[in-house]
């Protein structure tokens, strides 16, 4: 009775709420799909009447992913590449963002539209030099040759983003800091840095996306050293566009896509507040 | 001082993107193919010969206004899906609200090459689902040239609202309760109170989600690599970006995929001037 009074009563709050679920419904409708086509058996998935649920959810495409090629060796390679570039991009990008609002000096605003217009370059266009020049330095086949492009192509955007934070932090506190006799690293690292630390947070899920998604740098650098291939080029491998095995594609899928939904669960609470944060200054 | 905080910054940024971008504009003025990589021929001089290629290219020019109508597509929809949704969010009660925020931050979360996939399998004509639904029975959604472009426009909406959608969400929450309602009380509309209240204080957040999806849509490869398997039937879905990387690795034109390279550069420059001045309207200070 009390739903029924609340409907006639309400009758547009009632019809977003329904609206948000749908929606809801609807967009999780591909991730429920990938996850249900990895645990489906074989035969089922190759059915021209394709049904959502499964009577019989199997390990088999899991166990085709894992067994076939060294899939746990790029899972880790892709996890190795993804972290260190959130780690060393958050502490390069925290430190270029204190210099950039906390001083004024000259050449302040040239570098702050550099970081701008950095942002906007192609990142695949510069696959071309970028191949010549990892391979003059022998970085080719190496992890090194993922992480330190996207260490660089993460910076401006992580930079342009953690202004905001930093502005937010008093100056007063700064002063009170000197006072008490803090030095300025002292300062930088126990008291700027952890108030900075949400706003690290919302960069960091552009950084680690960015690096986990990554395939032509793999595909482009990672030519002849096959253990150090990342995640995607190994679903890839599943993927033949004429005959793909959707049953290996979808198991390497979910494996893929679970550490990032993990993140982003864990995130989620500061991701929100901290966009929030960012663009309000 | 300052310097000494911003070198790590400067030395990454300065090594591995300014000096590629200088190679990169060095490299579309040289003639560079195979033979020259493997040190077989010496480079040459080009002067704008390989720009002069490549404008009279008629490929090009049908790549380049395929770009520009998808990223315009991509990126309106996208931003009348996150904003109309932020919108909802606040509309509704804390469950539908977590539902939706959950299941656009998987979205969100779903690599490119996943997602790509997975909405192939989704609306595959043999065993995909969609069809079934839509009673297509086994039409290719993939074999017409706009077809295959919606397919994954779809995608690239799915996987880029999300980001609209939080950020506005953030924004409208950060609007003072009383403004929206005294609108309200006022007997605004809804439409009108988005229009007349929450756009204009929002325009600075609206402006940096435009922009950044502008980037991002631009440079779209991952999807309609993977999608349209590297461009589509004859190339139907090149976009400059894939275009640019077919020519430099496929075809080991590596001069003629820089000059694309550097096209797309100087369009999103033009984009950036825009975003700058729009800025310095709002009196802000950088």
């Amino acid at each position: 009775m009390n739903l029924f009074r609340g409907i006639v009563r309400r009758p547009w709050r009632t019809a977003a709420e329904a609206a948000a679920l749908l929606i809801a419904a609807v967009v999780a409708f591909p991730l429920y799909w990938m996850v249900l086509s990895a645990f489906k058996p074989a035969g089922e998935i190759e059915s021209t009447t394709p049904r959502p649920w499964t009577p019989a959810p199997t390990l088999d495409s899991f166990r085709r992913v894992f067994g076939q090629q060294e899939f746990g060796r790029y899972f880790v390679n892709s996890l190795v590449v993804a972290c260190t570039v959130v780690v060393v991009s958050a502490l390069i990008a925290f430190l270029a963002a204190t210099a950039v609002t906390r001083f004024r000096f000259r050449f302040r605003t040239t570098l702050l539209i550099m970081f701008l217009v950095a942002q906007m370059v192609p990142v695949e266009a510069l696959t071309i030099p970028l191949f010549f020049l990892m391979r003059d330095f022998g970085q080719l086949n190496t992890l090194g040759s993922l992480i330190l492009p996207h260490i660089a192509f993460s910076l401006p955007f992580a930079i342009w983003m953690l202004r905001g934070f930093v502005k937010a932090v008093p100056e007063a506190l700064e002063e009170a800091a000197y006072i008490d006799g803090a030095s300025r690293a002292r300062f930088l690292w126990q008291i700027l840095f952890p108030l900075v630390f949400p706003g690290l947070v919302a960069t960091s899920v552009f950084s680690f996306i960015s690096a986990w998604n990554d395939f032509l740098f793999a595909k482009s650098f990672i030519i002849s050293d096959a253990s150090q291939s990342t995640l995607p080029m190994a679903l890839l491998v599943f993927y033949k566009p004429e005959e793909p095995d959707w049953g290996g594609v979808m198991a390497a899928s979910t494996v893929m896509t679970i550490p990032v939904l993990v993140f982003f669960v864990l995130v989620q609470r500061r991701l929100v507040s901290g966009l929030g944060g960012a663009v309000k200054d | 001082m300052p310097w000494l905080y911003l070198a790590p910054a400067l030395v990454v940024i300065g090594g591995l993107l300014v000096y590629p971008v200088y190679q990169l504009g060095l490299i579309s003025f040289l003639e560079y193919t195979q033979a020259q990589v493997s040190g077989g021929e010496p480079t040459s001089f080009q002067g704008f010969g390989n720009y002069a290629r490549l404008f009279g290219d008629e490929q090009f020019w049908q790549v380049l206004l395929a770009t520009v109508l998808f990223a315009a597509a991509c990126v309106v929809s996208t931003l009348a899906a996150g904003c109309a949704l932020a919108v909802l969010l606040t509309r509704v009660r804390a469950v539908p609200r977590l539902a939706l925020m959950l299941a656009a931050l998987g979205a969100w979360a779903t690599p490119a090459v996943t997602g790509s996939t997975v909405w192939l399998l989704l609306f595959d004509p043999d065993f995909g689902p969609v069809n079934r639904i839509l009673g297509l029975g086994d039409h290719s959604w993939t074999y017409g040239r706009f077809s295959a472009f919606f397919l994954v426009l779809l995608e690239v909406v799915w996987c880029s609202f999300p980001f609209v959608m939080v950020t506005v969400y953030a924004g409208i929450r950060a609007v003072p309760t009383e403004v929206l309602e005294a609108a309200a009380l006022d007997g605004a509309s809804q439409w009108r109170i988005w229009r007349s209240v929450l756009a204009p204080m929002l325009r600075p957040i609206l402006v940096i989600v435009t922009i950044q999806s502008v980037i991002w849509d631009f440079k779209v490869f991952t999807q309609i690599y993977v999608m349209t398997n590297g461009g589509g039937i004859a190339g139907q879905n090149l976009v400059l970006n894939v275009y640019a990387y077919q020519q430099a690795f496929a075809s080991s034109q590596y001069s003629l995929g820089s000059a694309i390279g550097v096209v797309m550069l100087l369009i999103l420059l033009a984009v950036t001037l825009v975003y700058l001045r729009l800025l310095r309207r709002q009196g802000e200070e950088l």
